[in-house]
């Protein structure tokens, strides 16, 4: 046997051999007498030994068979241990379907780049099948480094599930699933990833407060920390609220403002759906801006009287009754806290200069996060402003051969707000989507309802980690144009309600469900390098002794 | 291991013989080894296995039929008792199917190329003799397939015996009822029989 097929002396948990299949419908193995098919889960990782290539891929499915068709007329009394145990694997047998992904070069050397190719053909008959072993997973997605990020384990193994962060940033990235599944936990661990491995900076709008000081979790340890106390000097906080600041005695890096003069109409654009605009009405700022001045438009609009909106509108010529509705509406804002009709505020500067620095930011909405109009107004108009400055970065670096900006990932929650069919050709959002990573600047979209965003942005997703989804219309969202996503649909509805996800695409050879990493316990942050009170004074003695020699002559 | 007891017992002598199996006149009325054992007759040089498949005792002269006799004794064994002739009168018979053979070369679990010779001398296998042939279970295929024999029940008998010899008879069984399992494709109401009948 070759060094990939040994199990270390372990028995492998189960074990069968292939009777048919085909590329496209995916490998048959009858399943071993010893091995039930209640050992074997949907997603689990399988190898096929053949002769001269071993073939990697996922199980799809899991049936029953017998060899006897009247078996339903004269069934065996299992109840009998001694006939169940006779009858299993024999008469009744199970058998499992794989879609073989990856081709392993029996000859090649661990984490030789090449180890691995697509599975152009299928094993032959009766080459046995196992579980992937701890050496295969690694061969194929990388053993923990720099670079290689663990995740989580692949279903039913000990073994650590990396992901190449270098190739994750180079895209856009999506982590999906119904509400409660893990998505924001799942993606506090990717952002610490990224953090970890200096890949790249990030920018979170953190709607529910989970991601920088604290989040919030189910049970009893209701928080577990926010990468600001794991990651302190790495990370700033940039906060909205300031009456929550104030309530929970925060102290953020910086509070964001933004003066009227800072929105544009393109602002309000995308705010349709939050302000209940008709097209009529949401084209109106345009005219506006025409009309006042490029900075002021919105200031002067909002002083009008009412009385003073209809001589206007005559005098625009635009209709009455929207411009008074756009006035209505617009009055909004004014309940914001951060906006500031004195001036502008250069937040975006602040920003970037955090970001510049290679220091990850993460913007608390407070109690704006439950405020849709704030948080798409906010996230839009930042981000818009803060893409235009990549865009000038990463020009001028190509002409003056200046360096690079530093790639930037920016996470959303609740995307579709921002990359629903209808409002994402309007927002910077699917515009960064579309652009790949032209301009260093990629995205990291949250969402429970991915049938909701536009299929066109779906497609330029690179990576997708997907938790459990019940509706169909997200199932086929998260899977179309995915190159045998049909055989996924039954993983993905097998997936545990909880920590647990299916990632595929560009950043994984082959599609892998996983168990997410635990995140919230003590040895979860130990891991991360964090160290609390007592071991910090440890170490920093330790430091001191170090460099000055120990106290004591 | 007990074989001391078994290994020269030996049975009676062949009396009808052929490729498929053989008969054999035990020495002493009763003495036919049960249903489902394995016996053996022949010299070193040519050994022939039969699996017992059927037990008959009976009048030697056919023409003369027993009839029933003391009707006051006390017990069976008085009546013997009282009539000693009768254990020359009544023969005891047994048949076999035949299962394999040993030549020179080594143990085949099929049919020998010849049949026994009439007088040939039948021996039950000893524990040891039985393992090694129920090492493997081709043979059962005989037994579930011969013509005029209670198959189902002789397997049965056959696979309990042999599973006493062997270390684990649990294990034993499992393996003989998954090969039941393959023989018995379609045939699930016969597997169904023959499992119950292994799981007592
Ligand atoms: N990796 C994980 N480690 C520990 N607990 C987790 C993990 N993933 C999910 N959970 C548990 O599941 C709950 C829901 O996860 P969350 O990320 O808030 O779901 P979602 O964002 O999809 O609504 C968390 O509060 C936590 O208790
Ligand atoms: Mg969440």
């Amino acid at each position: 046997m070759t060094q990939n097929g040994s199990t270390g002396g372990m028995q492998p948990a189960w074990s069968g051999v292939v009777i048919s299949g085909s590329l496209t419908d995916g490998v048959t193995a009858r399943l071993d007498a010893g091995s039930s098919v209640e050992d074997i889960k949907v997603g689990t990782l399988a190898a096929i030994e053949g002769e001269r290539m071993r073939f990697l891929g996922e199980i799809t499915d899991v049936s029953l068979e017998s060899a006897d068709r009247n078996l339903g007329a004269a069934p065996p009394d299992t109840s009998d241990p001694f006939i169940a145990q006779v009858v299993s694997g024999t008469t009744a047998y199970g058998t499992i379907k794989v879609a073989p992904r990856l081709v392993l070069d029996k000859e090649a050397a661990l984490s030789d780049e090449q180890a691995h190719m697509p599975a152009k053909t299928v094993p032959s008959h009766f080459s046995r099948i196992s579980q992937a072993t701890a050496q295969d997973i690694e061969m194929v997605y990388g053993s923990e480094d720099d670079q290689h990020f663990w995740i989580g384990n692949p279903l039913d193994m000990e073994t650590k599930l990396c992901l190449d962060v270098r190739r994750l940033v180079e895209r856009s990235n999506g982590v999906f699933g119904k509400s409660g599944t893990g998505k924001t936990f799942l993606t506090r661990l990717l952002l610490a990833g990224i953090l970890q491995s200096g890949e790249a900076v990030n920018l979170v709008f953190d709607m529910h407060g989970e991601y920088g000081w604290r989040g919030s979790a189910e049970g009893s340890t209701r928080e577990v920390k926010g990468l600001k106390q794991l990651f302190g000097s790495k990370v700033a906080v940039f906060a909205l609220d300031a009456e929550s600041v104030k309530r929970k005695r925060l102290n953020p890096d910086y509070m964001v403002k933004i003066g009227y003069e800072e929105i544009e109409p393109e602002d309000i654009q995308i705010l349709r759906g939050a302000l209940n605009l008709s097209e009529v009405a949401a084209d109106i700022p345009y005219s506006l801006q025409r009309k006042f001045s490029k900075r002021t438009w919105l200031k002067e609009f909002l002083a009008l009287q009412p009385e003073a909106i209809a001589d206007l509108a005559t005098e625009m010529n635009v209709n009455q009754g929207a411009m008074a509705t756009l006035h209505r509406r617009l009055g909004r804002l004014d309940r914001f806290s951060f906006m500031d009709p004195t001036g502008a505020h250069d937040s975006v500067g602040r920003l970037l200069d955090y970001l510049n620095r290679g220091m990850h930011v993460v913007l608390e909405f407070g109690g704006y996060g439950n405020d849709l109009l704030a948080y798409v107004l906010v996230a839009n108009l930042l981000t818009r402003r803060i893409h235009q400055r990549y865009v000038d970065m990463k020009e001028r670096a190509l002409s003056e051969m200046s360096p690079e900006p530093r790639p930037l990932v920016i996470t959303i929650e609740e995307a579709h707000r921002f990359l629903m069919p209808g409002i994402a050709e309007q927002t910077i959002f699917a515009t960064i989507a579309r652009e790949m990573r032209k301009y260093n600047v990629t995205l990291l979209v949250v969402d429970q309802r991915p049938s909701s965003i536009a299929d066109e942005i779906m497609s330029q997703v690179g990576t997708k980690l997907v938790c459990l989804l019940d509706d169909e219309n997200d199932v086929k969202a998260v899977l179309t144009g995915v190159s045998g996503g049909s055989k996924l649909r039954t993983v993905l509805a097998s997936l545990d309600s909880k920590q647990q996800a299916l990632a595929f695409g560009h950043a994984v050879p082959m599609p892998v469900v996983f168990r997410t990493r635990d995140y919230g316990t003590t040895e979860s942050y130990k891991s991360f390098g964090y160290l609390d009170e007592a071991e910090r004074k440890v170490k920093m003695e330790k430091d001191l002794a170090d460099l000055y020699g120990p106290e004591d002559e | 291991m007990t074989t001391s007891k078994n290994i020269t017992d030996r049975l009676g002598q062949v009396v009808v013989a052929s490729t498929t199996g053989f008969t054999a006149h035990c020495h002493e009325l009763y003495q036919a080894p049960p249903l489902g054992s394995l016996v053996r007759c022949g010299r070193d040089d040519g050994v022939v296995y039969g699996v017992v498949a059927g037990i008959t005792t009976e009048s030697l002269d056919p023409s003369r039929r027993p009839m029933a006799r003391d009707a006051k004794a006390e017990s069976e064994d008085e009546v013997y008792a009282n009539h000693p002739q009768l254990t020359r009168l009544l023969a005891t018979r047994f048949e076999t199917l035949s299962v394999g053979y040993r030549d020179d070369v080594g143990l085949h679990r099929y049919l020998a190329p010849l049949p026994p010779s009439i007088y040939s001398f039948v021996h039950l296998c000893s524990d040891g003799e039985t393992r090694e042939f129920t090492e493997s279970l081709e043979s059962l295929s005989v037994l579930l397939n011969a013509p005029n024999a209670p198959q189902d029940d002789v397997a049965a008998a056959f696979l309990r015996l042999a599973s006493t010899t062997h270390s684990d008879p649990r294990a034993f069984l499992v393996r003989a009822g998954k090969e039941l399992a393959v023989q018995l494709i379609g045939q699930s109401q016969r597997l169904n029989g023959i499992l119950r009948r292994l799981s007592r």
